[in-house]
């Protein structure tokens, strides 16, 4: 029977082996039986399955033994080292008791989270390969094999889990006040929700630093403060006597830029104004791309500016000829710059050329609010047309459509893709808004004071942080933000020779304007550019074709052989040089096609006279 | 209603004491860490920036000779000791750690022409232009003795080189003949030549210790096997060969340096033609020497550089020039893998790092850690443009560079010329004739 299922390309000894490990298996059955017979059969676990069948191969390789034994004993001596190998084979995985490991090998990791650190897929080395070509590949796949097996481990050692909430049955979790779980929560926790009564200079933007410790405020009459937010301690506060449209923080806490009414300011963290960039005028909406220490700026006349903060330079000045622009995202994940428009659209930006990259038309009305998720797969719009939109921005791609009978003012997504949409003076929060089922009631939703003018997650934290009319109010939202960080690229408890060092090694690697794409793994990809792609990009590198024929110049000669009429004809030596190739080449094959076809004639013709059924006979 | 919110203890985060190492908890998300290739590729950008700037490979310089140093050999027991010997007929002996001479010695009249230290390496040889053959011991004479050697033996013709057995007491020297000696006796106890009048060089195989191999003036190397008594077989090519040296890993690959600018790499086994042409000198290659490892040679040249190659790669990976550096005539590859010694022409020995970039000393764990990293950041990305540029780049004397050019210049013109001539004249009746194979004449078994 076992033969008669037998496949291609499955030899006879695979089955051979599994009968033989079957039988095995029933003998090891029967022993076991003796000994556990009273006993509770114990739950089964994930591992049985691999001891199973290990233990199959241990039978196996018993059984295997035990006979090389019997012949060994024949034979007689075994030297000492040869008898440790044999004792350290035969107890391999198990205890000198004789009992065996219960849990053999690795721990098995769980394919999702093994997926969650694959970079690209699998390399394939395909046949024909040379050798030294495939050792390089099969070690390399090795290496990175095992760095994704160690990090999928390391998750283990993950300290912290990430915040929830949950209402009882038939309660939702959106009618939950802020009181209530500021109440529930520890000390600690419950003081990260406060508000910020600031009526005089309204209404606020507000932006987190890197870390989440620092908080930027800045009301539009002018007052620019920041906070250590958790302590409560006021670093600075003043008052720069002019219309603020927005604030960023730079690369770390000791820097932020200040959009003011004509110009782009750059203050420090004590308040002191530092420059006053005047080629940047009228900025209305501000990104910092800290991997690129990239100052982006939208401005009311509709350019868009990158800003080179760590040389103070300007990297590139985009007029995007769409008019006021209010609306601007960063997406994280490839520090390309969205812009929203009046006219429904979203464009996408790099510094590194005067079109967008992108234009996507979203909403049928003026684009009001939009934001990006971490990874780059999302892109959440809100317009005029009162809907919010979510995008799939690998593919360009609309997922999600919801009606919000206000519309949504400002977004923000945190760092676990929790969704944040203001409308009006209420804020409300989405969870799975991006992947998944579309929903249909908010996770939490808060009512501020006035309206909202500015949301904002605050990093490595479950806060959010609302700037409205009437100041400033920090939200409590269980599950927003990433319980555990990495000390290496952002650490919110770090000194300030950390920080300062951070800083170093930051600027170090600071990623060049002209890498910015839509893919920024494209640089560790294969260019599998044609010849002619290349040759092109050559020519336009070096400024002339390097392949390019050189034109033919006759040697001067002397007495009178260099005369017009022999150049003429010197050059008429090697004239047209390539093109009588193809013609020698074209000419010859036409020789040779109509000589054969001449000798076929004529061996018909030998044949002598035709008959009427020589027209069924084969010609050659 | 069930809440939890993310509060962290900041003494799980925070150092205990000041005396404490800060905590750093990594997260290996990759979502935390965007940009990996771009910034993975500054890190190598960088890093090939800093190989260059730390590309200072001029360690020493041993003056003390009073003429050009015609020879170098390596102590065979000890690192840190070198012998050479001068056109005025001096040998010396140089401790590298402390840059200093330990003793000279007037060895012959005229040149010294070629020295190696015995396999124990308590005595050396030397050969010289007054057709003497001298032992002498390593160490200093006694107090109040004069400098002698151990032995002298009279030859009939003037020696131009000698190499020592690895494991017993014989030696071969080269001149009119190879002849093979014992040390006990007074003359040599075997001794070959092929039809040539002269030698220039002459060295025993390190693994395969019976072999010898030989650089004759009629522009061949010759192979001979010490047990027998005609030599092996012989590889003629198109110009005469300077010196050669064995694999010390491979030893049946050997490399001859060439009059014609560049060098062969040789399998013993297969005389046809060289494994590889190892192109970038300007002039005459003068002395090559390998590396311990065997992945790599260092070449000294008439044109005042040195140049290392990588075994099986046809140009040069790094060139060392100094204004004041002469025609170099020998070259060593120091034992340990770390250095290199060249004496050259105005008298002057010189001490090389091997690797340009190499920081000396010492490192501590986070160094070594760094360096590692730093190299294997270059090699994934060496064929990125401008990363492949900067790695690249040397600087080069101008006469040099010039004569590059121009010997660039003649070798497209050859090959434009082979062209011309291929496509004017009967098809299959002008071969193409690869580089490998065009500096072969014939090879006599």
């Amino acid at each position: 029977m076992l033969s008669g299922r037998r496949r291609k390309g499955y030899p006879a000894e695979v089955e051979k082996k599994t009968c033989t490990t079957k039988m095995a298996e029933s003998s090891e059955v029967a022993v076991e039986r003796k000994h556990v017979e009273n006993k509770k059969k114990a739950p089964k676990r994930y591992w049985e399955e691999t001891q199973n069948a290990t233990k199959k191969v241990e039978a196996e390789k018993s059984s295997d033994e035990s006979k090389q034994e019997n012949t060994d004993k024949e034979k007689g001596k075994l030297t000492h080292d040869e008898w440790r190998k044999k004792k350290k084979e035969r107890t391999h995985g198990k205890f000198i008791s004789g009992k065996t490991d219960p849990f053999p090998g690795d721990a098995p990791i769980p394919e999702e989270r093994m997926k969650k650190f694959q970079r690209g897929n699998k390399l394939e080395v395909p046949a024909g390969t040379r050798l030294k070509l495939r050792e390089t590949l099969t070690r390399s796949e090795a290496g990175s094999d095992l760095a994704q097996n160690q990090s999928a481990r390391y998750d283990l050692l993950l300290t912290e889990d990430a915040g929830f909430l949950e209402g009882e049955e038939d309660e939702d979790t959106c009618t939950i006040s802020q009181e209530d779980i500021a109440e529930a929560v520890d000390i600690t926790s419950g003081s990260k929700y406060f508000n910020l009564h600031l009526t005089q200079f309204g209404p606020y933007r507000l932006d987190y630093s890197r870390t989440g410790r620092h908080l930027l405020l800045g009301g539009r009459r002018g007052h620019v403060t920041c906070i250590e937010w958790q302590t409560k301690n006021l670093m600075c506060e003043i008052n720069v006597m002019e219309t603020v449209q927005d604030i960023k923080w730079l690369h770390s806490e000791a820097m932020f830029a200040v959009a003011q009414k004509k110009w782009l300011h750059i203050y420090d963290s004590s308040g002191v104004e530092l420059h006053c960039i005047k080629k940047f005028n009228d900025v209305l909406r501000m990104q910092f791309l800290p991997y690129h220490f990239l100052l982006a700026t939208a401005s009311a006349t509709g350019f868009l500016q990158y800003l080179d903060v760590s040389v103070g330079k300007e990297v590139a000045a985009i007029p995007t000829r769409c008019g006021r622009l209010d609306v601007m995202a960063q997406n994280p994940y490839n520090a390309v710059i969205h812009l929203g428009h009046p006219n429904g659209t979203v464009t996408l930006w790099s510094p590194n050329q005067k079109e967008p990259l992108v234009k996507m038309l979203c909403h049928r009305g003026g684009v009001r609010s939009l934001t990006v998720d971490k990874t780059g797969t999302y892109m959440v719009t809100s317009g005029l047309d009162r809907k919010l939109k979510v995008y799939d921005i690998r593919a360009f791609k609309p997922l999600h459509s919801f009606f919000l009978p206000a519309g949504a003012s400002c977004l923000s997504l945190s760092q676990r893709g929790l969704l944040s949409a203001a409308t009006g003076d209420i804020v409300q929060v989405y969870r799975d808004a991006c992947g998944g089922a579309p929903v249909t009631k908010p996770y939490m939703a808060h009512r501020v004071r006035g309206t909202v003018w500015g949301v904002g997650f605050c990093p490595f934290e479950d806060v959010l942080g609302v700037g409205h009319a009437e100041g400033f109010t920090s939200m409590i939202v269980p599950g927003s933000g990433e319980p555990n960080f990495d000390a290496l690229d952002m650490n919110p408890y770090r000194s300030t020779k950390q920080r300062q060092e951070w800083e170093v090694k930051a600027l170090l690697e600071k990623v060049q304007p002209e890498l910015i794409s839509l893919d920024p793994g494209m640089l560790g990809k294969v260019d599998n550019a044609t010849f002619e792609q290349k040759h092109k990009e050559r020519v336009e590198a070096v400024g002339y074709d390097p392949l390019a024929h050189k034109k033919f110049k006759p040697r001067m000669r002397k007495r009178g052989r260099s005369s017009a009429g022999s150049v003429e004809k010197r050059k008429n030596k090697v004239a047209h040089e390539d093109q009588r190739d193809v013609i020698r080449k074209t000419v010859g094959e036409r020789m040779e096609k109509e000589k054969k076809r001449k000798e076929s004639a004529k061996v018909q013709l030998k044949g002598g006279e035709l008959s009427v059924l020589d027209r069924f006979k084969k010609v050659g | 209603m069930k809440v939890k919110v993310l509060c962290r203890n900041p003494d799980d985060y925070v150092r205990e004491t000041t005396r404490d190492i800060q905590r750093v908890p990594r997260n290996y998300d990759p979502t935390l860490h965007p940009f990996e290739v771009p910034r993975e590729y500054t890190r190598a950008l960088n890093a090939t920036k800093l190989e260059r700037v730390f590309a200072k490979p001029f360690v020493a310089s041993l003056d003390g000779h009073r003429d050009g140093v015609n020879c170098i050999a390596k102590h065979s027991k000890s690192l840190s000791t070198v012998l050479s010997g001068a056109c005025d007929g001096e040998v010396k002996l140089w401790n590298l750690s402390k840059r200093e001479c330990l003793r000279s010695v007037q060895a012959h009249e005229g040149f010294v022409r070629g020295i190696c230290s015995r396999f124990c390496g308590s005595s050396f040889f030397t050969v010289g232009d007054d057709k003497t053959i001298k032992q002498w011991k390593m160490g200093p004479p006694g107090y109040g003795l004069k400098e002698e050697p151990l032995n002298t033996i009279l030859g009939k013709a003037v020696f131009t080189g000698i190499d020592h057995h690895q494991s017993e007491g014989t030696f071969a020297t080269c001149g009119q003949t190879v002849d093979i000696w014992d040390e006990l006796r007074s003359s040599p106890i075997r001794s070959f030549s092929w039809g040539v009048d002269s030698f220039s060089c002459v060295r025993y195989n390190p693994v395969e210790t019976e072999l010898l191999a030989s650089c004759a003036s009629d522009r061949s190397i010759i192979l001979y096997d010490m047990r027998e008594s005609t030599p092996l077989k012989k590889v003629i090519m198109k110009l005469k060969s300077n010196t050669l040296c064995w694999n010390p890993m491979e030893a049946y690959y050997f490399t001859c340096s060439s009059e014609d600018y560049n060098l062969y790499t040789y399998d013993m086994r297969c005389l046809d033609s060289p494994v590889r042409v190892h192109m970038d000198h300007v002039s005459a290659v003068l002395d090559v020497d390998y590396s311990p490892t065997g992945k790599e040679f260092v070449s000294a040249s008439f044109d005042k550089t040195i140049r290392i190659f990588p075994k099986d790669g046809g140009h040069s990976r790094e060139v060392y020039h100094t204004k004041r550096m002469q025609h170099v005539i020998c070259v060593k590859w120091s034992a340990d893998n770390k250095y290199i010694l060249s004496g050259s022409d105005e008298m002057n020995i010189r001490l090389w790092k091997a690797n340009a970039s190499e920081k000396l000393g010492v490192l501590t764990a986070r160094e070594k850690a760094a360096l590692h990293y730093n190299q294997k950041l270059r090699d994934k990305f060496q064929h990125h443009p401008q990363v492949r540029r900067i790695a690249r780049h040397r600087h080069l004397p101008r006469g040099i560079f010039r004569q590059k050019r121009e010997l660039k210049e003649i070798k497209e013109a050859q090959t434009r010329k082979e062209q011309n001539v291929r496509k004017h004249s009967k098809p299959g009746s002008v071969p193409l004739v690869t580089e490998r194979e065009k500096h072969v004449v014939t090879v006599v078994e």
